[in-house]
């Protein structure tokens, strides 16, 4: 599914990425934990293809086709997805319009015909119940004047409806109480399937209690310092980050 | 980046302003330059009675007195008033005619326009639309009004200016001037003194006017100015929504459009007026030729209980000036402004509106959305005021700005006055930038550069674009998308 191999990457002058290979197989899901400024957004970023993030040297692909030359509208219709860490909020648009405005561009990127609209309330209203959403905060405009875990349940609300290939969740459980959390990871469980594969990136081994990873990765300076099974995880939180920040 | 490359190939392929095209028609011209005896000869063209080219002449001479007011925050060079034309008008006729005798190829310049002349277009249109008539101005003269006879027989009046001196006088000199004094200010008093054509409306009392009445102004003579003049009269409990759009072709040189526009309601009338100006706004990179769009709009909220709705979509002209006004003298009448602002390229505006309060209990409401991208100057500039005798008025303001881009400029110029001390005026106002991170955001989830833009827009003036008549609502979309199209890159 997912490959990365010897990425570098710069944002202005600093190289913050220096040179990160991955492999993330469909069907599994991989935890990315490393300290503050390790690079972890910065790899969520390139792989989505923000602007301002220059990649320098190395590759990422999916299911063989190039990434890194996508634009990012193009990347999200090839099914990638973040889940992002401070969701914006858009002024004036509600969020069901929004989302269907968003489902249609990449329906029409891919050739596949637009979604009518009885089908799409349909499926709102199921992915909804599903995360004990109230549905008139679809009617709302996104994200405007919501709470923190409002904002990540709307996220994993999107992500369901777009049914993405590669879901990228960039510290997800920050801003959660421990029910919303649950109800979050449920979601996001509910989402696991032989044709996709996650990256779960986390600062804390908590939410990894809810969301079981096949694998987990230490990013330290830039590449992947350490990767192990869940138990690297309960380690990381024992012991902390020091050994790897130590030895990058 | 690729997407930088793109947005610029983008830009590059794009024909920016779509009505730029000229079409080529005999046209007669006064001789350049203004004097009294140009006034007298446009007079003459119209066929005007004497107390029209008396009134006329009269604003000529006060005009002569006065300065060009010079605190907007605009600028330009110097204009040559004696270097333009003051009257231009296609050949053939004078005034409106039936639509055979229209030279074709200003029939084919509304079609290009895509606004129908033809009234069995209209009919022919979507089933269950909304039929409005037009008013077509072309430079100078009215080419052609549509549905007449529909209007008429409910009452309603809906014809040229000139036509309206003549058919209808009494009219004309009630209200003429009584809301816009030809000499409250300088491009006013101009106009008074050299207006060409415009629209004229009458709501009797009583008569909600059964379609959308909507009048498309064409500059296309080089060299000219245009001065129309619009007039529109609701009658007790009468109603009317009547909506203007404006176009003109890409020239070098700035052309000065200078129009004044009167409403009065009685008592229980509304007048909802709606504005869609795309005049040309210049060269966007050297901010070369465009419309001086120097306009004075006032509405006289005479009668209690009468109501003001002004919404305008602001999206071309190099240079605007222009505030759109509500005098509320009636007990209880209601002014509204709803306003959409964009500059792009090198455009500069100052814009806004006055809610004057004299009447008991009168109440306005003011929703201004200014949008700055390329390296262009946005100003709103608004005046509440109350009167002693204003008790109990109410206004309430929002004023939100948007910057798109690191070289434009927003200015919020605010002024409030209440005499008396039963007045409640709220004033919000906010600016805020279009930021990298909204819009990653928005392009995550699947839309493309121009889209995204778009879809942030589109939020942000959803306020007042919901005020818009709902065929026109449309149109102004597409045109905020357009105006806005290559400004992030």
């Amino acid at each position: 599914m997912l490959s990365i191999k010897n990425l570098h990457a710069r944002v202005e002058a600093a190289e913050i990425l220096k040179g990160l290979s991955l492999e993330l197989p469909a069907g599994e899901v991989h935890a990315i934990m490393g300290p503050n400024g390790a690079g972890k957004s910065t790899l969520s970023y390139v792989l989505t293809g923000r602007q301002g993030y220059e990649v320098t040297d190395g590759t990422a692909t999916l299911d063989g086709e190039d990434l890194l030359s996508l634009e990012a509208n193009e990347r999200a219709a090839r099914g990638v997805f973040l889940s992002f860490q401070y969701p914006l909020e858009i002024p004036g648009v509600p969020a069901m319009t929004f989302l269907r405005t968003a489902m249609n561009a990449q329906h029409k990127a891919r050739g596949e015909p637009e979604v009518s609209a009885t089908e799409f309330l349909k499926r709102a209203r199921e992915v909804a119940g599903q995360l004990k959403m109230d549905f008139d905060m679809l009617k709302r405009p996104l994200n405007v004047g919501f709470s923190g875990g409002e904002k990540k349940r709307m996220e994993i609300f999107q992500m369901a409806m777009l049914s993405p290939r590669l879901l990228i969740l960039d510290e997800t459980d920050s801003g959660l109480d421990i029910d919303a959390l649950k109800i979050v990871a449920d979601g996001v469980n509910a989402l696991r399937s032989p044709d996709r594969a996650m990256l779960v990136i986390t600062h804390y081994q908590r939410l990894l209690d809810y969301i079981r990873p096949d694998k987990v990765h230490v990013l330290a300076a830039g590449r992947i310092a350490a990767t192990g099974g869940p138990e690297l995880a309960h380690e990381l939180e024992r012991e902390g980050y020091d050994k790897y920040a130590r030895a990058a | 980046m690729p997407a930088v490359k793109k947005t610029v190939d983008s830009v590059e392929a794009l024909e920016r302003y779509q009505h730029g095209f000229i079409t080529t028609v005999d046209q007669e011209f006064a001789p350049k330059g203004l004097s009294a005896d140009i006034v007298r000869f446009i007079s003459a063209k119209k066929q005007e009675p004497e107390w029209m080219l008396e009134w006329r002449l009269a604003a000529y001479e006060r005009w002569l007195a006065m300065d060009e007011p010079d605190w907007a925050k605009v600028s330009f060079p110097k204009i040559d008033y004696q270097d333009s034309y003051y009257y231009a008008a296609p050949k053939e006729k004078i005034g409106p005619m039936s639509l055979d005798e229209v030279d074709p190829e200003i029939l084919a310049t509304y079609a290009k326009l895509g606004i129908p002349l033809r009234e069995q277009e209209v009919l022919a249109g979507v089933q269950g639309a909304p039929k409005y008539a037009v008013d077509a101005v072309f430079d100078s003269v009215s080419v052609v009004t549509t549905f007449k006879k529909e209007l008429a027989a409910v009452g309603v009046i809906f014809c040229s200016f000139s036509e309206a001196v003549r058919e209808h006088p009494e009219l004309v000199k009630k209200y003429l001037g009584t809301v816009v004094p030809a000499s409250d200010n300088y491009f006013a008093c101009l106009n008074s003194a050299v207006f060409s054509d415009g629209s004229f409306v009458y709501v009797p009392p009583g008569v909600r006017c059964p379609m959308e009445l909507s009048t498309y102004f064409r500059i296309n003579a080089a060299e000219s100015g245009q001065f129309e003049r619009t007039l529109i009269i609701a009658d007790k409990g009468a109603y009317v929504s009547y909506l203007e759009g404006c176009t003109a072709p890409m020239r070098d040189e700035n052309q000065l459009h200078a129009a004044v526009v009167e409403l009065v309601t009685l008592d229980d009338a509304e007048i909802k007026y709606s504005t869609v100006q795309n005049w040309y706004p210049g060269d966007p990179e050297t901010g070369k030729g465009g419309i001086y769009n120097f306009v004075t709009k006032r509405a006289d909220c005479r009668g209690d209980r009468s109501k003001v709705s002004w919404t305008q979509v602001e999206t071309g002209s190099a240079i605007t000036w222009k505030y759109p006004s509500c005098v509320l003298r009636g007990k209880d009448s209601v002014g509204e402004f709803y306003s959409i602002a964009i500059t792009n390229g090198r455009q500069q505006a100052d814009t806004g509106t006055k809610m004057i309060h004299l009447g008991e209990g009168t109440r306005s409401r003011i929703i201004s959305k200014g949008i700055s991208a390329g390296r262009s100057s946005n100003t709103y500039r608004g005046l509440v005021s109350a009167h002693p005798k204003a008790k109990g008025a109410r206004n309430f303001t929002q004023c939100d700005s948007l910057l798109i881009g690191k070289t434009c400029a927003a200015h919020t110029v605010p002024y409030i006055e209440a005499r008396n001390g039963q007045s409640v005026f709220e004033h919000e106002a906010t600016t805020t930038r279009l930021s990298d991170d909204q819009l990653f955001y928005v392009m995550q989830r699947g839309l493309s550069q121009e889209e995204a833009v778009q879809l942030l827009v589109n939020g942000f003036v959803k306020d007042v674009l919901q005020e818009l008549p709902m065929e026109f609502a449309v149109e102004a979309q597409k045109l905020v998308a357009i105006s806005l199209e290559g400004s992030v890159g």
